[in-house]
């Protein structure tokens, strides 16, 4: 009874469309696949040829002082970080943070905008909302299929999933944000005689700072568990440690690796959250 | 030369404004145009004229459309219908940048809940107004201190504003207006968050400030006597249309209509006038400490003729005369308690004018306004009859 009609093709359509894209944007995916992944090669290379002992030293200052001052974060990131060193993996640390940092400008750089112009228009918000729900609700290894086929394996693949998969928070609470800022401050500024840009960077943006922050936190986060699902279309770093060590059924190194992974994880949480809270 | 002109404004909230005005047009009230086309009336047809160097008060209770006339004015919300003329100009309809024009030259506003920017210094919020503008950074700044000084927080331009009171928050809002040099100032309840006592002493500050300003200010609130006090002329507002408009004297001695009178009825001096209204803060001596002679010291210095006697907590206990504490100083008597008189005038807080003039008229001295036993505060004649006749300060907000 239910087979009234076919199986509807919508897994052929999608891949007729992805191949199609594929071909007719090659023009612009190969530069951005070589260029950009020129620039990724170089800037892990650079943070690898920074000897660790300095990194592990930097790192353990600024979350000093990022921190108000107080000892906890500094002292675990020393040890987590020469933890990390310990076990060889320090190669494939920066590898991930390079990964980590890049992507996560990126979501940043695209993110903030978008969520400006959401909360300015209720057009915007009404159309782009439903598509931030997909991205988010969509498995993450979805992703991984069409990055394939635009840019090919390595770096840049990788950085396309995590932007697509970690730029919704930074939109969303730069939008919310933005329309929480109450209305006699935007009164006022408007009464002053604002411009609508004056009004976005001496009022909102400055309003909605924290919040925006919050986003960013989140986006970060997203970001590095997609680089390190991203392995699994050959993005190096630590996700690449356990995606071997699953092959070949190796739970201490995969348990290792993971550890690293997490260590990372608080490191970079900890850091955001404290120039969030710091700024406010 | 009137500064604004408003003509005819009105505000109509919804889809199907048209439609609303006419029915507006055929006299159909607020709540039919609302039953019927889902319209909500802000205000209706609003024509007044305001001169230069005069406080125009803007007064009606919640949902009157007072708040959503004075956004109309410079135009923070869209006029449906009407104008609003300004040098000649229609800011209901000129293009956006004249607009932002007049509200950066000509018009400044002072909130509510005074609406200063949390991330900016005291010094950065009141330079706001410059700084969008254009206005380099030492001549904004210099502008702003002076406007600063003027409201008396010139020590304060670098703290935040969540370190200062609601009073000094809000001296800041006024601050922020001025430094703009505008020709006229908006005050949406400007001091209605303030609690009553800070409230007052903003309004006189207003009333000196503008002797020397002589700016034209549209002072919205809902409090009777704030309009009373600081209006020039008064705007009264039901349902967003102006029932009257007049002097304070001529709303008192003339309402206009029914509304109007029940509005102003509470202020029929000798009805409603208590003795809070009038006492003053009294010159007492205390019995467990004082003797006849710093009563007399205290009567010489303050210039009366008896002194008002309480225990260390303020329990009244009767009162001294001037010739007999003199008396007592001679003869060297050291306990007020011989001198002491107790046949005291008393009345409560609450007693009205009239009740006042009753005991007032056959007593030499103050009358004591008394609560559980606890002097408040004296009336003295002088009081009573200055305020029957209107004038002479009298403590409304009490």
């Amino acid at each position: 009874m239910l087979d009234f009609i076919e199986k509807i093709r919508i897994a052929e359509a999608i891949e007729f469309f992805t191949d199609w894209l594929t071909d007719a944007f090659s023009f612009l995916f190969d530069p951005i696949k070589n260029q950009f992944g020129d620039f990724m090669d170089w800037s892990s290379d650079q943070l690898s040829a920074i000897p660790p002992i300095i990194i592990i030293l930097i790192v353990g200052i600024l979350a000093f002082f990022v921190s108000g001052k107080r000892f906890g974060l500094a002292a675990f990131s020393v040890i987590g970080l020469w933890l990390i060193y310990n076990q060889g993996l320090w190669e494939h640390l920066m590898e991930t943070f390079a990964l980590v940092l890049i992507s996560s400008l990126l979501s940043i750089l695209v993110g903030v905008p978008i969520g400006i112009l959401m909360s300015k228009s209720k057009t915007a918000e009404a159309i782009i909302t439903p598509i931030l729900d997909f991205m988010q609700t969509m498995p993450a290894f979805v992703y991984l299929i069409p990055a394939v086929a635009f840019f090919g394996i390595g770096m840049v693949p990788g950085i396309f999933a995590s932007l697509i998969f970690a730029t919704p928070p930074t939109v969303r609470f730069t939008n919310l944000g933005i329309r929480q800022v109450s209305t006699e401050l935007v009164e006022a500024s408007d009464a002053f005689g604002s411009t609508g840009s004056q009004k976005l960077f001496k009022v909102e943006l400055p309003m909605a700072k924290s919040t925006i922050m919050a986003g960013i936190n989140q986006t970060v986060m997203l970001s590095l568990s997609m680089v390190v699902i991203a392995s699994m279309i050959g993005a190096p770093g630590l996700g690449r440690d356990v995606l071997s060590s699953l092959q070949r059924a190796e739970a201490g190194t995969g348990f290792v690796a993971g550890i690293s992974i997490v260590i990372l994880a608080i490191i970079i949480d900890r850091f955001t959250q404290n120039l969030n809270t710091k700024r406010k | 030369m009137p500064v604004i002109k408003v003509e005819g404004l009105s505000k109509v909230f919804g889809k199907n404004t048209k439609e609303a005005l006419k029915l507006l047009d055929e006299g159909k009230s607020k709540e039919d145009i609302l039953k019927q086309t889902g319209n909500t009336v802000g205000v209706n047809r609003a024509t007044f004229e305001v001169e230069a160097g005069e406080v125009f008060v803007i007064m009606g209770l919640s949902g009157s459309g007072k708040s959503t006339l004075v956004r109309l004015l410079n135009r923070l919300i869209e006029p449906t219908e009407g104008s609003v003329i300004i040098d000649g100009e229609d800011l209901a309809k000129v293009n956006k940048d004249i607009l932002r024009r007049v509200r950066r030259e000509k018009m400044s506003m002072v909130f509510q809940k005074f609406a200063l920017f949390p991330h900016r210094t005291i010094l950065e919020n009141a330079e706001f107004g410059l700084e969008i503008q254009g206005v380099e950074k030492e001549k904004r700044s210099k502008k702003a201190k002076e406007s600063l000084e003027l409201v008396g927080l010139g020590d304060y331009i670098h703290q935040h504003p969540e370190q200062l009171s609601g009073g000094m928050q809000q001296r800041v809002g006024l601050a922020r207006a001025l430094a703009n040099d505008p020709d006229v100032l908006l005050m949406d309840e400007a001091f209605s968050a303030l609690d009553p006592l800070i409230r007052k002493d903003m309004q006189d500050e207003l009333l000196d400030l503008q002797v020397s300003m002589q700016k034209t200010i549209i002072f919205i609130t809902h409090d009777l006597d704030e309009a009373l006090r600081i209006g020039d002329r008064i705007a009264l507002m039901k349902d967003g249309s102006i029932v009257q408009i007049g002097t304070p004297e001529e709303i008192l001695v003339n309402p206009a209509n029914d509304y109007v009178e029940r509005f102003v009825e509470d202020v029929d001096r000798s009805k409603v006038l208590t003795a809070e209204h009038i006492m003053k803060r009294p010159e007492t001596i205390n019995i467990e400490k004082h003797g006849p002679r710093v009563a007399l010291e205290r009567m010489k210095e303050e210039g009366i003729s008896s002194i008002y006697v309480t225990d260390g907590k303020r329990n009244l206990k009767g009162y001294v005369l001037a010739d007999d504490a003199s008396e007592a100083r001679k003869n060297e008597v050291r306990d007020l308690n011989e001198i002491l008189k107790t046949d005291v005038p008393t009345v409560s807080k609450d007693t009205s004018m009239h009740d006042i003039f009753e005991v007032i008229h056959n007593t030499p001295v103050p009358i004591a306004v008394v609560e559980d036993g606890k002097l408040l505060g004296i009336v003295v004649r002088g009081a009573v009859i200055a305020a029957l006749a209107g004038e002479g300060e009298v403590n409304l907000n009490a």
